[in-house]
């Protein structure tokens, strides 16, 4: 490895902070997966591991995928519930990786809620 | 390739390793592959977190969840509870001893509320051996920034502007020191870590290095450039293999990337870094002593005039700081005096690591603010005296150190303040001693320490330990006469004079401190033959009280030696041809009925 300029110094600074910011910085979006034994069974690994792609492509740093529990809504599973700064929570419902690219792209990266998938209201708490 | 979404921070100091956490990581390790969680979540391990108490602990990111006491047979419940499906473990978190609750965030935790991270900021958030964690945690900009747009002279009274005071113990001025060393001209100097930390009971030195050895050698990078130097030595002792070994790897990860070594940052100035072990004597923390063993000779002190500054290893000017101050540089370098001094109190800026130990329930490293007082260190953080016992005082600053009793605990940490008091800030050792220890008995143990430490150059150190040493001895198995008293005072005054080093210089002071503040116990040791904390055997009879006993039975049940007769409803009886004087029954009776 060659000498470091100050310039390599930045660039190492940047790259390991992707991998440190998961320890050291507060995230901006949350995006919840529920993995009840009712979630695992309807495929809520899949959907996990869909989104965990999806955050990787996108290159941000600012996402926390985490896993949750069981969130009740064991008819409508899998569910995701995306947290951004200062907005509500939203719950995704039956979800797959198809549909999580969906959500991704349009409410992760743009902000605009995919209503279609978007879980009703009056049917929370089950 | 997918996202990390778990990254579990398992302490990897040497208190952790002690208590399983190399096998906690193979299990792990194993669990999550067969789990089919390896591309999501990994185990990275850290420096020591300070929470060495309930070790092995970890700590779980992004959510901040703390671990503690985590055995291999926790793991598959809890990769499949936490990291599979999101449920915490509840019964692996904290619990407050006050009101038994269980505290799953490591920041709600009250050891760690209290506390201020400067010299650890990276502790459990980086990996030590990966040079890149560091400088993604702004590593080496301190000396970019120190070797591309500061003059020597800057850096300088940026270090002095700062008021930092060595941490080793003297808290002499860090900023004074490289001054005076910049001036001394010389084409060859010298900067030098000192990594000895002999002091009984303290470990922050070795727990720095193991958790962030790149901050250490950006500190002497600083230092370097600061009196012009080009060769660093750090000098830690063979009994830290941990500390050696990261040290090791954090060296030739700098030097591979042109941080250590000719040219550095394309600046054109040279330093390299070399590790000297010592073999592990006190003295060799002396900086002069230190200087001598580093040449290869054996490690004794020096008279000085002259200082270090002037002539130093190989007569050369040199600088030797410790490895706290050294840690504290590069963030000072960074964010400026100002900050640090922002910081602490009139005389003491910035912040102190503790090892706090002894009859304590929270046993670990702690760093909180100069000004902080003592009662905070020891309930707040140190979560108070386990069994319930009360507290009798702590040992500050070990064997050169003294011992402040419960009536001023609310000293606060700050160089003057504490040296009021009788006792030292030191290097940072704090011992805590509960009700049922003897002071007498502990100035013996220090002073047995010193005396086989002392290197043997001078005759009041020499000799003159040894004399304390023996007088102690003689009070504690009961042959004590009054005018020992006299004795111990004057002899320490005169060792205390006529030393040619700090060590005899500082050795009498766990002597005069417990006489300032115990001298009813060493009265009682010598005019009525009695140990008031039981510790000292030969003044112990062996006897149950039979007034106090409450023939519970507990003694009896406990004797290893099946020396104690009891009965129900009888008064236990000690035999004393059987009895081995274990201290068993003293420590398992509850009515304090045996004498
Ligand atoms: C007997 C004796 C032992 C010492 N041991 C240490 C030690 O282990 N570590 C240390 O940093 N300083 C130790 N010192 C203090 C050093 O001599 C020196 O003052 C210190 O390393 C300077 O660094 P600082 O100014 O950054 O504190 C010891 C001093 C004496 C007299």
């Amino acid at each position: 490895m060659a000498k470091l300029t100050i310039d390599d110094l930045k660039r190492i600074k940047e790259s390991a902070r992707r991998n440190l910011a998961l320890r050291s910085e507060k995230g901006v979006i949350d995006i919840l997966v529920h993995m009840g034994t009712c979630g695992i069974e309807a495929g809520a690994r899949d959907v996990m591991k869909a989104l965990l792609d999806e955050t990787e492509k996108s290159g941000r740093t600012d996402i926390r995928v985490l896993a949750g529990p069981c969130g009740g809504m064991c008819g409508v599973e899998p569910t995701i519930v995306i947290k951004s700064d200062g907005a509500e929570p939203v719950i995704y419902q039956q979800m797959n990786p198809d549909k999580i690219q969906q959500v991704f792209a349009s409410h992760v990266q743009k902000g605009e809620i995919v209503t279609a998938f978007v879980k009703a209201p009056e049917t929370t708490g089950e | 390739m997918s996202k990390i979404r778990i990254q579990i921070m398992l302490c990897s100091g040497t208190g952790c390793h002690s208590t399983g956490s190399l096998v906690l990581r193979k299990a792990l390790d194993e669990e999550i592959e067969k789990q089919g969680l390896a591309e999501e979540v990994v185990v990275i391990e850290t420096g020591c977190n300070g929470f060495c108490a309930v070790g092995p602990v970890m700590l779980v990111q992004p959510e901040g969840i703390f671990y503690q006491k985590v055995k291999v047979d926790d793991v598959p419940e809890l990769v499949t509870e936490h990291f599979l499906k999101g449920r915490p473990v509840e019964k692996l978190f904290y619990k407050d001893p006050a009101d038994k609750k269980r505290i799953p965030i490591m920041n709600d935790i009250p050891f760690f509320t209290h506390q201020m991270f400067r010299v650890m900021r990276n502790k459990g958030i980086i990996d030590p051996e990966v040079i890149d964690e560091y400088i993604g945690r702004d590593g080496y900009f301190a000396v970019a920034k120190a070797l591309k747009e500061m003059a020597p002279e800057d850096i300088i009274e940026t270090v002095k502007d700062s008021g930092i005071r060595g941490r080793g113990g003297a808290g002499f001025p860090a900023g004074l020191k490289w001054l005076f060393a910049s001036k001394s001209e010389s084409d060859v100097k010298y900067v030098l870590c000192n990594a000895d930390e002999g002091d009984p009971g303290a470990f922050m030195d070795r727990s720095i290095l193991e958790t962030d050895p790149h901050a250490v050698l950006e500190g002497m990078i600083i230092a370097a450039r600061a009196i012009n130097a080009s060769q660093g030595y750090i000098y830690a002792r063979t009994e830290y293999p941990l500390a050696i070994s990261r040290l090791t790897i954090a060296i030739n990860a700098a030097r591979k990337y042109g941080l250590l070594g000719k040219n550095i940052l394309d600046t054109g100035f040279d330093f390299d870094i070399e590790i000297y072990e010592g073999a592990g004597a006190f003295v060799c923390g002396e900086e002069t002593a230190l200087m001598r063993s580093i040449e290869g000779k054996r490690g004794m002190p020096r008279p000085r005039p002259p200082f270090p500054a002037n002539k130093g290893l190989w007569e050369k000017p040199t600088i030797l700081n410790n490895v706290e101050t050294l840690a504290s540089i590069p963030q000072i370098i960074l964010n400026g005096a100002d900050w640090y001094a922002d910081v602490g109190t009139e005389t003491s800026k910035g912040t102190k690591v503790f090892a706090l130990t002894g009859d304590i329930n929270n046993i670990g490293l702690v760093e909180v603010p100069m000004g902080t007082p003592l009662k905070t260190i020891i309930y707040d953080i140190g979560g108070g005296i386990p069994k319930k016992k009360k507290f009798k005082a702590v040992q500050l600053g070990g064997p050169s150190g003294g011992c402040v009793p419960a009536q001023y605990l609310d000293t606060p940490v700050d160089f003057e303040e504490i040296a009021k008091v009788g006792a030292i800030m030191g290097s940072g050792g704090a011992i805590v001693m509960d009700e049922d220890t003897c002071m007498v008995d502990m100035a013996r143990f220090f002073m047995d320490f010193i005396q086989d430490e002392s290197c043997g150059k001078c005759t009041p150190c020499r000799e003159g330990t040894r004399r304390l040493l023996e007088i102690l001895e003689k009070i504690c198995e009961g042959r004590g006469e009054p005018e020992d008293i006299d004795t111990l005072e004057e002899l320490s005054a005169m060792i205390k004079e006529s030393s040619l080093c700090g060590l005899g210089q500082t050795a009498p002071n766990p002597v005069l401190s417990t006489l300032r503040y115990f001298r009813d116990e060493y009265m009682a040791h010598i005019n009525e033959k009695k140990c008031p904390a039981k510790r000292c055997i030969p003044l112990l009879e062996f006897r149950v009280d039979e007034n106090l006993c409450k023939k519970c039975g507990l003694c009896h049940k406990n004797c290893p030696a099946d020396a104690i007769i009891w009965k129900k409803k009888t008064v236990a009886v000690i035999e004393k041809d059987k009895c081995i004087e274990c201290m068993t029954c003293f420590d398992k009776c509850r009515f304090d009925a045996i004498f």
